[in-house]
């Protein structure tokens, strides 16, 4: 591989939203009392706009650039100095990064203008603000970290981010539980991502090149070919860790319960941090390390699998939900499956392709629903809503756009991502019809579930209360702009992947450099099969369709027979398979159980040895003090006793008498001439 | 009884020491007994003075210079100056308790 192009300007992509948050963080209470809001967002978004800018610059370099040459790189500084290598702070832009900076500044960038409208009676809108550049800044990290442990930075970094904003209105329980649940599962699937990575740099540097470098992880992962550990291949272990980690970031099973708790944040920060940017980041982390999966074909089949399950599993949920933002969450979670299923048949610039068309109408929905949730005064309920399609024009069309697109409605962008990946899923060589029915399955589901929400918001007499009707109202051009803009891009998205018969993909191509052997799309490569299949999906899309507008255009839907009074199986559904409740029993109530064992012991047993040696240490000395009195006490006053003895009887030497000191001194004299003792 | 007469016809050594003793022992016993503070000090007196005649007896008898003469000249000095000092001590006394009665002052006494 040659050396990259090194740069200078990459480091701003990623520094200067840093830059915004921290001035905004520092500062912002000052500047939004000093100057007002306006200055407050200007700070905010003007790194983001610039960083788009700068991403779109590099895009233009690396087009101008050999396929086979385009890496550049900006080499921050040094961070670990160690004997055999270095772990930089370096800023790696190639074919696939290219592609996360510039959805995450552009689609990030437009949220950032949207949340000026949406947050602009808030309080704290310089503490939103900060929040929101740091995980612009985690994010962009993310993406072009040239090493895993940069990575992960910026991996935990968006955690972080995301916990914060979730909670942002911190003075509810239920914003603050949301957001430690959020994090706290995170955590379990970052202990995984932790142990991926000791593995992967234990065993590179196990066969001599001690690294974390994608590029240079890229280079001697083949060298891991044959190694095992506990009976394991090393690659599959390393994997199966790394996806544990994707599992938490990215919502799928068994750690998914937090994405629809994390409405109750902000729905900007529910459309950017929750829909077009964190969770994608398992996706991109699976499609960098690309030929590292592509040796484990045991954890390929997991992630399939999972990938597959996972987006069964939240459709089904989601045709139960009437909060109209966790239908987008569980929804979320449903194409989030789909991209990993794609990862798992080896097709991975299908799942990028979709990471990527999902994020314009992922985005467009949730602003679209942010947008009716803020015409409605807060309103969330879909059994409050209805008929809106008159009253706010902008939002009712960008959303029928940004529905039909993640429907699959063909020429719009779903359409085309969620085909290449059902295409692979059957034919690629890790697939095979079953997952391929699911994602049929789910396909319709998906129309079913958004038709629903559809007819059910925007159609319809308007079930709203009162007071709130009378002031529905269409939202500002801050937020109506974004809206527009990515309602186009949910049209125009697709095009970037077309199917082979009519041109190829783009995609795949711009990808080749980083996506090594996608699938088997050029194997098997049967014209009737492809449009057979793709007209399956059509069907079962449009069946979706259908049956929505049968159950919730054509019949007025009552409101009490939604939600959790209906029938025994919509209630399963609705109250999401009681899997939170189960996780609740089981992990919290095991961890308070364990807590309390702990307590206990702490109580019982170690305040006993406790106490216990200051009750010894009591009775010795007791003893000590008998010693004392009776034993020491008693010497010294003896030795006083005598003392004081003696002295009296020598107190009788003085007399006072003088005859009887001469005596003395005639006696002493003649005592001494007696004995001679002169 | 001729034993008698000369030991008491030739004078020598022995005769003056005897003198002496019975001196010391006199003055001893005045020291001793009595009770008047001025008393005392004559027994004081006594006793140097038969201190003082052993002295010239042996310089006369025994050695051949003077110097038993010289110490006793010595002696009758140092007798005056204590017998002043000694006066000046019972004129305190008689001040402090108006009596020269020795046995007056025991204030010392228990």
């Amino acid at each position: 591989m040659d050396q990259p192009l090194q740069t200078d300007y990459l480091r701003w992509i990623v520094l200067l939203p840093l830059l915004g948050a921290a001035l905004n963080g520092l500062f912002g209470v000052r500047i939004q009392e000093r100057f007002g809001k306006k200055v407050v967002a200007f700070i905010a978004c003007a790194p983001v706009v610039v960083a788009f800018l700068l991403s779109f610059t590099a895009f233009m370099t690396l087009l101008s650039l050999p396929a086979d040459k385009r890496f550049l790189i900006d080499r921050f500084y040094t961070w670990i100095p160690l004997d055999t290598f270095n772990i930089d702070v370096a800023f790696w832009v190639d074919p696939l990064s290219v592609i996360m900076i510039l959805v995450v500044s552009g689609i990030g960038g437009l949220i950032h203008f949207y949340s000026i409208g949406y947050m602009h009676e808030d309080r704290s809108l310089w503490r939103y603000f900060a929040y929101l550049n740091l995980f612009t800044f985690s994010m962009l990290l993310l993406v072009t970290a040239d090493n895993m442990l940069l990575m992960f930075v910026g991996w935990e970094g968006v955690g972080l981010c995301s916990w914060a904003l979730i909670g942002f209105w911190y003075t509810d329980h239920t914003n603050t539980r949301a957001g430690n649940k959020a994090f706290i599962v995170n955590r379990v699937g970052d202990f995984g991502f932790i142990l991926g990575l000791f593995l992967l740099y234990w065993s590179l540097s196990d066969q001599g090149h001690a690294t974390l470098a994608f590029r240079e992880i890229d280079q001697y992962v083949p060298l891991l070919a044959n190694m095992e550990l506990w009976g394991v291949g090393v690659a599959t272990l390393i994997t199966l860790f790394l996806f544990v980690g994707a599992t938490g970031k990215s919502a799928q099973i068994p750690l998914y319960v937090w994405l629809p708790d994390a409405m109750q944040g902000p729905t900007p920060v529910s459309a950017l941090i929750h829909a077009a940017t964190m969770v994608t980041a398992g996706a991109y982390m699976i499609a960098r390390l690309n030929k590292l999966f592509s040796m484990a074909p045991a954890t390929l089949e997991v992630i399939a699998f999972i990938g597959a399950a996972t987006a069964l599993f939240a459709a089904t949920i989601a045709i139960t939900q009437t909060d109209i933002k966790r239908v987008l969450a569980y929804s979320t979670i449903s194409q989030l499956g789909y991209m990993f299923l794609a990862m798992g048949v080896g097709a991975y610039s299908a799942g990028v392709f979709h990471l990527f068309t999902h994020a314009f109408f992922k985005a467009c929905l949730f602003l679209g629903s942010g947008s009716i949730i803020h015409g409605l005064q807060g309103e969330q309920d879909m059994r409050k809503m209805g008929g809106l399609r008159t009253h706010m024009p902008a939002t009712f069309w960008t959303f029928t756009v940004g529905v039909l697109a993640i429907a699959g409605t063909p020429f719009l962008a779903g359409f085309f991502s969620k085909d290449a990946i059902l295409w692979q899923a059957y034919s690629s060589a890790h697939g095979g019809p079953m997952l391929w029915g699911v994602g049929v399955f789910v396909a319709g589901l998906t129309a079913f579930y958004m038709f629903r929400q559809y007819f059910l918001v925007f159609f319809g007499p308007c079930r709203a209360d009162h007071h709130v009707q009378e002031h529905i109202h269409e939202s500002p051009k801050v937020m109506t702009y974004p809206l527009w803009i990515l309602a186009v891009g949910s049209v125009l998205a697709g095009y970037l992947g077309l199917p082979e018969f009519v041109g190829g993909s783009h995609l795949d191509h711009w990808l080749e450099p980083i996506i090594h052997g996608h699938g088997d799309a050029h194997g098997h490569h049967s014209l009737t099969l492809e449009l057979s299949l793709m007209g399956t999906s059509i069907l079962a899309a449009g069946l979706g369709v259908l049956i929505a507008a049968v159950l919730y255009f054509y019949r007025t839907p009552s409101p009490d027979r939604m939600g959790d009074s209906a029938n025994f199986l919509s209630r399963v559904l609705y109250n999401k398979y009681y899997i939170d409740e189960v996780y609740q029993f089981v992990f919290v109530g095991g961890t308070l159980v364990l807590a309390r064992v702990g307590a206990a012991f702490d109580r019982y047993v170690i305040d006993t040895i406790v106490d216990g040696t200051a009750k010894i240490t009591v009775v010795v000395s007791w003893f000590n003090g008998l010693f004392d009195k009776y034993i020491v006490d008693m010497l010294v006053n003896a030795v006083a006793n005598v003392t004081f003895a003696i002295g009296n009887n020598f107190r009788r030497l003085q007399t006072g008498n003088i005859n009887t000191y001469l005596y003395v001194v005639i006696g002493v004299v003649v005592f001494m001439l007696l004995f001679q003792l002169s | 009884m001729t034993e008698l007469i000369d030991f008491l016809s030739n004078v020598g050594l022995k005769h003056y020491l005897i003198v002496a003793a019975i001196l010391f022992s006199l003055g001893i016993y005045i020291v001793l007994t009595r009770r008047n503070a001025i008393s005392i000090l004559l027994g004081v007196e006594l006793i140097l003075n038969s201190a003082g005649l052993n002295y010239v007896a042996f310089s006369r008898f025994s050695s051949g210079n003077v110097d038993g003469q010289i110490y006793t000249i010595f002696i009758i000095m140092l007798a005056a100056a204590e017998a002043a000092i000694g006066l000046a001590i019972v004129l305190a006394i008689y001040q402090i308790f108006h009596t020269i009665d020795v046995e007056a002052a025991e204030t010392l006494k228990d």
